[in-house]
């Protein structure tokens, strides 16, 4: 399997290191978790593994820090294989989707934990542990104890606790999952300045595609052991490799269409189908909602199901004659009510994946 | 027919104030009821005589230690094999609780099997089982009195499970040692830095437990013809009744105090600064 080339980092420093799985494979119990993924990070790269439950993400991310072990192939940093390193000596920095405080030391105990591992002196430990909960807002909470900080503090201080010693990679498995909608927003921005302010090369864990667009440089979309696609967020929204892709990443009406040397004829229009090559024939076609236009002109005819107010967009469900139900995103200026009557049209520019079910 | 919630019933409810002061004061006067009975006892002198201190100022003069020598003895056992006992649980059951937690969850069962065995087998049947083990372990350590607390290592067993088990559920230990691990500890490390401080609860209250197990035991030290307290207490109170309630007041006070001290001592560390 080759591998999956990375983007150049947003970085503007680079200390991170190259991060390689190559023909990764793991099992349990006969069942298989990871199928020979193959995954290359630049240093200083942000890359988000994505993809629903049991997906294997969360087990690339344990075989990279070597908690899990695997059952071929090479995990690479730098170029060295680490593959059968314990994980005390791969030089990682990991915050769980747990809350993973030492519930018996301070914030800031907590924070000076791996430098005292590495056999820092006290002075400079201390101070180096202050600075890192500085860098996450929490320099006044030094002496508090876990039980006495929130879910996003600790996931803070677990941060600076896993970025204190400067690791050469830094592993996310689900932070963000066990806090609310606002913290999480907040946070999520945060790691992504202070990881661009340090350059480490970061994998993320989550199976939240919105998180994963708002954070990653590139976003890898797994399923069933496998990475189905890896590319920019742009790349993966925009250009799907797969129909799983087009529906795991934002949101896709499912139309049934014609394909006719690789483009879709829907509702009359003709536009590029992406992805796989399939044989002409019916074939199911993914068309995003913001590529259905509301128009007096179209050639679709729907009446109004229900339309939704999203703050600056309007998202509105349709179901046309031929019972087919779509999603349509709109301006908020452009009003309908449940029962209008109203004419649809798809975007010259469109794109499709075709699925064949 | 429904009725209105002023006269619902709720069932589960915390109990008023007063129901909690009478059954308190039930339980409190029937636990100390016997031990006020023991402790007036010891002050009689003779069985219909006056109240006096003379069996305690008896018992702690210099003279006695002739007189009560196998009462020593048997208090100097008790502690010794107390304390092999505790070596026994934190170096041989905690670790491998431990382990089993980590490493190998599906044994689990197995493990827990194993250590309630002993609650279900009367020290009675154990003897009869632990007489030829203990021909082996005298030829092999010799007939000293700690090799007893091999012997109690097993009674103490379900108790000491029991205290860390439940500690090693309220801690999510394989978090707590993944996280130290990614930080650069070692597996000593993690064991001395991070998992026996927030066990400690567990620790200590399995620690206590099996040292008022090994106070308490009568059976075993008899049949295998060993001199512990409970023994020398019976071989005292043939001949001085009054200091047998004495020690075994004693000996209660100790357990009662070593219990208390489980529910203060195992406490984690709170607001060391509060901002």
């Amino acid at each position: 399997m080759t591998l999956t080339q990375p983007s150049p980092a947003s970085t503007a420093a680079s200390a991170g290191a190259t991060v390689e799985l190559i023909d990764v494979a793991k099992e349990y119990s006969g069942q298989r978790a990871l199928d020979a993924i193959g995954l290359r990070v630049a240093p200083g790269e942000f890359v988000a593994l994505l993809g629903p439950s049991g997906c294997g993400k969360t087990t690339a991310l344990r075989s990279l820090a070597g908690l899990e072990s695997i059952d071929g192939g090479e995990i690479r940093i730098d170029g060295k294989n680490v593959a059968h390193v314990p994980t005390n000596k791969r030089d990682i920095g990991m915050v769980f989707q747990s809350y993973s405080l030492f519930p018996h030391m301070t914030s800031l105990e907590n924070v000076e934990f791996g430098l005292r591992m590495r056999g820092v002196a006290a002075a400079e430990r201390r101070v180096r542990a202050a600075e890192a909960l500085e860098m996450v807002g929490l320099g006044t909470f030094a002496q508090r104890f876990a039980h006495q900080l929130s879910g996003g503090q600790q996931q803070r201080v677990a941060l600076a606790r896993a970025l204190v010693t400067r690791p050469r990679v830094l592993l996310l498995d689900e932070p963000l999952s066990a806090l609310d909608a606002k913290v999480r927003v907040q946070l999520r921005d945060e790691i992504r300045r202070i990881q661009t302010d340090l350059g480490i090369t970061t994998l993320f864990v989550t199976h939240d595609q919105e998180e994963a667009l708002a954070v990653a440089d590139r976003v890898a979309v797994m399923r069933a052991g496998s990475i189905e696609q890896i590319g920019t967020p742009e790349e993966l929204y925009s250009t799907p490799a797969t129909p799983f892709v087009a529906n795991f990443v934002g949101l896709s009406n499912k139309i049934n269409a014609q394909l006719t040397a690789g483009s879709v004829e829907v509702y009359g229009t003709m536009i590029a189908a992406l992805g796989e090559r399939l044989p002409d024939g019916p074939v199911t076609a993914l068309v995003r909602p913001e590529d259905i236009v509301i128009d007096v002109a179209g050639s679709i005819d729907a009446t109004v199901l229900t339309s939704s107010f999203l703050g600056s967009l309007r998202r509105t469900i349709v179901t046309t004659t031929d019972g087919t139900q779509l999603s349509v995103q709109h301006d908020v200026g452009e009003r309908v009510a449940p029962g209008d009557s109203i004419r649809l049209r798809l975007r010259g520019n469109a794109v499709s994946v075709a699925a064949r079910e | 027919m429904s009725r209105g919630p002023s006269t619902a019933v709720r069932i589960g409810t915390e109990p008023s104030k007063l129901t909690r002061g009478i059954i308190l004061t039930i339980v409190g006067v029937v636990f100390l009821l016997p031990l006020v009975a023991m402790l007036e006892f010891t002050f009689r002198q003779g069985f219909e005589g006056e109240h006096t201190l003379d069996h305690w100022t008896t018992l702690f003069s210099p003279d006695s230690a002739r007189t009560y020598r196998s009462l020593f003895t048997g208090v100097t056992n008790s502690f010794l094999l107390a304390a092999v006992t505790v070596g026994i649980v934190l170096v041989v059951l905690l670790p491998t609780m431990i382990l089993v937690h980590l490493q190998f969850p599906k044994l689990r069962r197995v493990l827990e099997f194993i250590c309630i065995i002993p609650i279900t087998v009367p020290a009675i049947v154990l003897v009869v089982g632990l007489a030829p083990v203990y021909a082996v372990v005298v030829r092999v350590f010799g007939g000293s009195i700690w090799t007893l607390a091999f012997a109690y290592g097993i009674t103490v067993l379900p108790y000491a499970y029991r205290a860390i088990q439940s500690n090693l559920d309220a801690v999510d230990v394989i978090t707590l040692s993944e996280a130290a691990r990614s930080l650069g500890a070692g597996w000593l490390n993690v064991l001395w830095r991070v998992l026996l401080p927030n066990l400690r609860r567990g620790i200590l209250a399995a620690s206590f437990i099996s040292v008022a197990v090994v106070l308490g035991e009568f059976t075993i030290a008899s049949l295998l013809n060993r001199v512990n307290l409970q023994t020398a207490m019976l071989q005292i109170s043939q001949s001085d009744p009054f200091v047998a309630v004495i020690c075994a007041l004693l000996a209660l006070s100790l357990a009662f105090i070593l219990l208390l001290v489980i529910g203060r001592v195992g406490q984690p560390k709170r607001n060391r600064s509060d901002s």
